[in-house]
């Protein structure tokens, strides 16, 4: 036999009391707020992106992205040409030096160097130096390079952007390499395989997306970036895809220098470049993006 | 008894002997070696990088640094008159950055907030994309939005601001003399603000996201409502990854040039009029440099020592802050 | 004679000039030699040693975690090394393939002989050692590669012809009991499989470039009754080609599948700590019906552990 067991002294009655009420409600009230700033960070991005496409579309035509730029500055017309080409070609030699090099310093702190002290200030450095201003590494590469070159190239811009990518990637690649599980290490050792091997072969190809992912972000960056090519490439009206003879230019430097430029045609430029600046670093992030969910959902298979 | 067991024979060809004897060298050792090397070397890059970048950026600001000596503190750029003193930049570098941290860091934990607590798991992605997406928009594209669509509007609001507030004492001062362009510390402040917003949030997530589940069910358990809930374990547990946040969040804002240099209005001179036009190290490098000559030019990159050594500064303290947090971080709640 | 000369690998690095060494297999290095004279009194089958393991001691960063260890493992069986967790027999089965090499911090003190020599000399390559003693771990962990090549990754290490992989491959397969169940997705993930077939791979990757010995670290702790009892029949046919020691905290699975087994306890010292060492060490049918001592006595009958 069974029966309702007597309730407590305060009564069965579970309905909300007025002061929890209140508490309630000021929770309520905090989330609401808190989904507010979501929002308010939301706004900046679409109005930003949805404004330089509004302007630069009006401005992108073919002949903006072959031609070369006007010999006069007031003059409209002409191209992003050489800018667009630079920002490539630069960006890209920055990465064909940066990437190598990081990967192999991010290897070294995880599978070699781990714990030791080497091993642990590289990494401290590793993080200051990607603290460091892009400007401060423009007027590096400037007292280095140029000074002693005498030139402003292309490549002296490349230089800079390597040092501002090489830390990004030791960094991602270090960070990625450490979520290699051990047992897949152990495997391969217990083959008989030795270190080298070992990280070719299965340590590697484990991280590759993330390592992967972190390069093409450093990429999208390094394209971005203005100040390190202020005082190192120069400035050209006429495409040179020569990085290591003669001054170039660059996008970002471009919608810099045009930005505060008082002839309205120079400004319209300055929204055409903007905009295939914005695609350009788009197109490399949301790549990376890809290439993480692509892989890991293989892995997980 | 027992015997020592011969070195077995295979039927299908084997790899090698079994047995340990002399012999050549095992293969695949030097491969290795070389390997480890190599992966040290660029390692390595790193040490020499900085070391260069400390040596040639301090020995070509070296005519600065010796004509001034501690003047380069000083409030009086004038290159005109020869005067080099850079305080109103690092001033001007440091109040904007307060006012980029100000802005951020809000807004950062209430979309880190947002994102662990409040949303539904399957938003969590898209939202930290789109996060991640304003770190991704280039500082020039930043600038040239502001200079197009925000300073005008903006110059009125502080003429308004201005104009209601003049005669109380503090705020009074702080937003007298707007500028009519809108360019200013505020200006630049908030773009700077927007810029660092992204790294604040991930980091601030991440270290909310490590709250420890029983934690957090324990205070519910107690009846807690869900803002309850953040103010006593959430935030508790996450006071030193905060304050690593903000301190890389300043880190950020104090290397931030290009948008700085479009939005400041180039003015040396320290004010405490936060609507009104100054300068920052890295900006007045940007706008100055091009032209730049003799003891201005070894100025300018005699600044960038400062900067750098400001934001090595700062992440070392960040680093610091991280590291006191860890070891105590058994300790609170 | 150069270095990357793989069609004869050898254990020792010397840095002499090279001795010239036969290449076939057959002959025996001069410096071992058969101990005493062939037996002629004893009643059972002489039983030929692989290792020979003589006050075996293990410290992590100085604190000892097993030591006193003594035992002989023979050529063709299976040995298993029993015990309650913490007790050493995972840190002893490590020290037969100089796995504890990649621990920073360990130290292995005492003699381990492996066909006679010194394992631990200094002239002794970690990697040789592992290309003859394999070792199967006890989370199934295939590489992030297709079947086939998680099991050619072996003996292409060891310098086989990409012409006799597929071979090799289908005959550790098969040896593993694996083949027909995968013969038709050779292409496939190793990670596609169920945990027990991804055991089974990770034996046929192992036995793939035909070791001396196979090391098991508790090989069925991860698998459900069904794809455990796949693998016990497996090690006793195994067994005629390889010699075995498994270490298991199933103590039913020793009786059932080894020849030999070690029962190892932990025991806290002044310290308060745990130090492993080796109780008993027996013929497993002696061992589990008449142990020795009482706490091999007090482990099987399930009074602790």
């Amino acid at each position: 036999m069974t029966a309702i067991a007597t309730p407590p002294a305060g009564g069965s009655n579970l309905a909300p009391r007025p002061r929890s009420r209140a508490r309630r409600i000021k929770s309520v009230v905090a989330a609401a707020v808190i989904s507010i700033t979501f929002l308010i960070a939301l706004i900046p991005l679409v109005f930003l992106v949805g404004y330089v496409i509004q302007r630069g579309a009006d401005v992108i035509s073919s002949d903006f992205l072959t031609q070369d730029l006007p010999f006069v500055d007031r003059l409209p017309g002409g191209g992003m040409n050489p800018a667009i080409v630079g920002t490539l070609l630069i960006t890209g030699a920055a990465a064909l030096m940066a990437i190598p090099l990081g990967i192999l310093g991010g290897i070294y702190l995880n599978e070699y160097g781990g714990k030791n002290p080497l091993a642990r200030l590289i990494r401290f450095l590793a993080e200051v130096m990607t603290g460091v201003p892009s400007i401060v590494m423009g007027l590096f590469i400037y007292t280095l390079v140029v000074l002693n070159t005498k030139e402003r190239t292309g490549f002296a811009g490349s230089l800079a952007l390597a040092c501002l990518m090489l830390p990004i990637i030791i960094r991602t690649t270090d960070q990625m390499l450490s979520l290699v599980p051990r047992e897949l290490r152990e495997g391969s050792y217990a083959l008989g395989s030795r270190r080298a091997r070992t990280i070719r072969t299965v340590v590697l190809p484990n991280a590759a997306a993330g390592i992967v992912s972190g390069a093409l972000l450093a990429v999208a960056r390094a394209a971005g970036e203005t100040a390190p090519l202020l005082f190192t490439i120069g400035i050209v009206r006429e495409t040179n895809t020569n990085l290591f003879k003669g001054q170039n230019t660059a996008l970002s430097v471009q919608i810099f220098t045009n930005a505060t430029s008082p002839f309205s045609v120079q400004q319209d430029r300055a929204w055409g470049a903007a905009l295939t600046l914005i695609v350009i670093v788009f197109i490399f992030t949301i790549l990376a993006r890809l290439v993480t969910a692509f892989f890991s959902r293989r892995q997980a298979a | 008894m027992a015997a020592i067991a011969p070195p077995r024979e295979n039927e299908l060809p084997a790899p090698a002997p079994k047995g340990l004897g002399t012999g050549p060298r095992p293969p695949g050792r030097i491969t290795d070696r070389l390997f480890r090397w190599l992966a040290l070397a660029s390692g390595l890059l790193v040490l020499a990088i900085l070391a260069l970048i400390a040596y040639t950026t301090t020995k070509n600001a070296w005519p600065w640094f010796s004509a001034e000596g501690l003047g380069i503190f000083k409030d009086n750029w004038d290159p005109a008159k020869g005067q080099y003193g850079a305080g109103a930049m690092i001033y001007g570098t440091f109040l904007v950055g307060v006012i980029a941290l100000i802005i951020a860091v809000p807004i950062s934990v209430g979309i880190a907030l947002f994102v662990t607590e409040i949303a539904p798991r399957r938003m969590r992605k898209p939202i930290i994309y789109s996060v991640d997406l304003l770190a991704a928009i280039p500082s020039v594209v930043y600038g040239l939005w502001a200079l197009a669509v925000l300073t005008q509007p903006l110059a009125d609001i502080y003429s308004n601001i201005s104009s209601a507030t003049s005669g109380i004492p503090i705020i009074g001062d702080l937003t007298a003399d707007p500028s009519p362009t809108g360019l200013s510390f505020m200006t630049a402040g908030i773009i700077v603000a927007i810029m660092i917003v992204p790294i604040i949030t991930s980091i601030t997530r991440e270290v909310f996201a490590t709250t420890p589940q029983p934690l957090k069910e324990a205070t519910y358990g107690m009846g807690a409502t869900r803002w309850e809930m953040i103010r006593g374990s959430v935030f508790p547990h996450s006071r030193g990854g905060l304050v690593s946040a903000v301190m890389i969040g300043l880190g950020r804002a104090i290397g931030e040039t290009i948008a700085v240099a479009l939005l400041i209005g180039s003015s040396q001179h320290i004010s405490a009029h936060i609507f009104g036009p100054g300068d920052t190290l890295a900006s007045i490098i940007a706008n100055q440099f091009g032209e730049s000559t003799g003891e201005q030019r070894a100025a300018l990159i005699g600044m960038g020592v400062v900067l750098f050594v400001l934001t090595v500064l700062v992440g070392v303290m960040a680093r610091g802050v991280v590291a006191r947090y860890d070891r105590k971080s058994g300790a609170t709640v | 004679m150069t270095t990357e000369d793989i069609s004869m690998p050898t254990l020792v690095e010397s840095t002499t000039n090279v001795i010239d060494v036969t290449t076939e297999v057959d002959a025996i290095p001069a410096d071992v030699e058969e101990q005493g004279p062939p037996a002629e009194e004893e009643p059972e089958r002489e039983r030929e040693l692989v290792f020979e393991l003589r006050d075996l001691e293990v410290q992590y960063s100085g604190h000892t975690a097993v030591r006193e260890v003594n035992l002989d493992i023979a050529a063709h069986e299976i040995t298993a090394f029993i015990g309650p967790s913490g007790c050493g027999k995972t840190t002893v089965l490590r020290c037969l393939n100089r796995m504890h090499d990649l621990t920073p911090g360990a130290k292995v003190i005492g003699q381990v002989k492996y066909h006679g020599e010194d394992l631990y000399a200094s002239k002794v390559d970690a990697a040789e050692v592992r290309r003859r003693i394999g070792m199967v771990f006890q989370k199934p962990n295939p590489f992030p590669k297709t079947i086939f090549d998680n099991v050619a990754y072996g003996p292409k290490l060891n310098g086989r012809k990409r012409s006799e992989l597929s071979d090799i491959v289908e005959h550790a397969l098969t040896r593993a009991a694996l083949w027909d169940e995968v013969k038709d997705k050779l292409k496939n993930s190793g990670l596609s499989l169920s945990g027990g077939q991804q055991q089974r791979l990770c034996i046929a990757r192992a036995i793939a470039v035909q070791p001396d010995v196979v090391l098991m670290d508790e090989p069925c702790s991860a698998l459900d009754p069904i794809a455990t009892a796949r693998i016990e029949d497996l090690m006793e046919e195994l067994k005629s080609e390889f010699t075995i020691v498994i270490v298991t905290h199933n103590m039913q699975q020793a009786a059932r599948t080894s020849d030999r087994t070690a029962f190892f306890t932990a025991e806290v010292d002044d310290q308060n700590r745990r130090v492993g060492r080796l109780v008993e060490y027996d013929v497993t049918e002696k061992l589990f019906t008449a142990p020795a001592d009482a706490r091999t006595e007090g482990y099987i009958t399930g009074r602790f552990g």
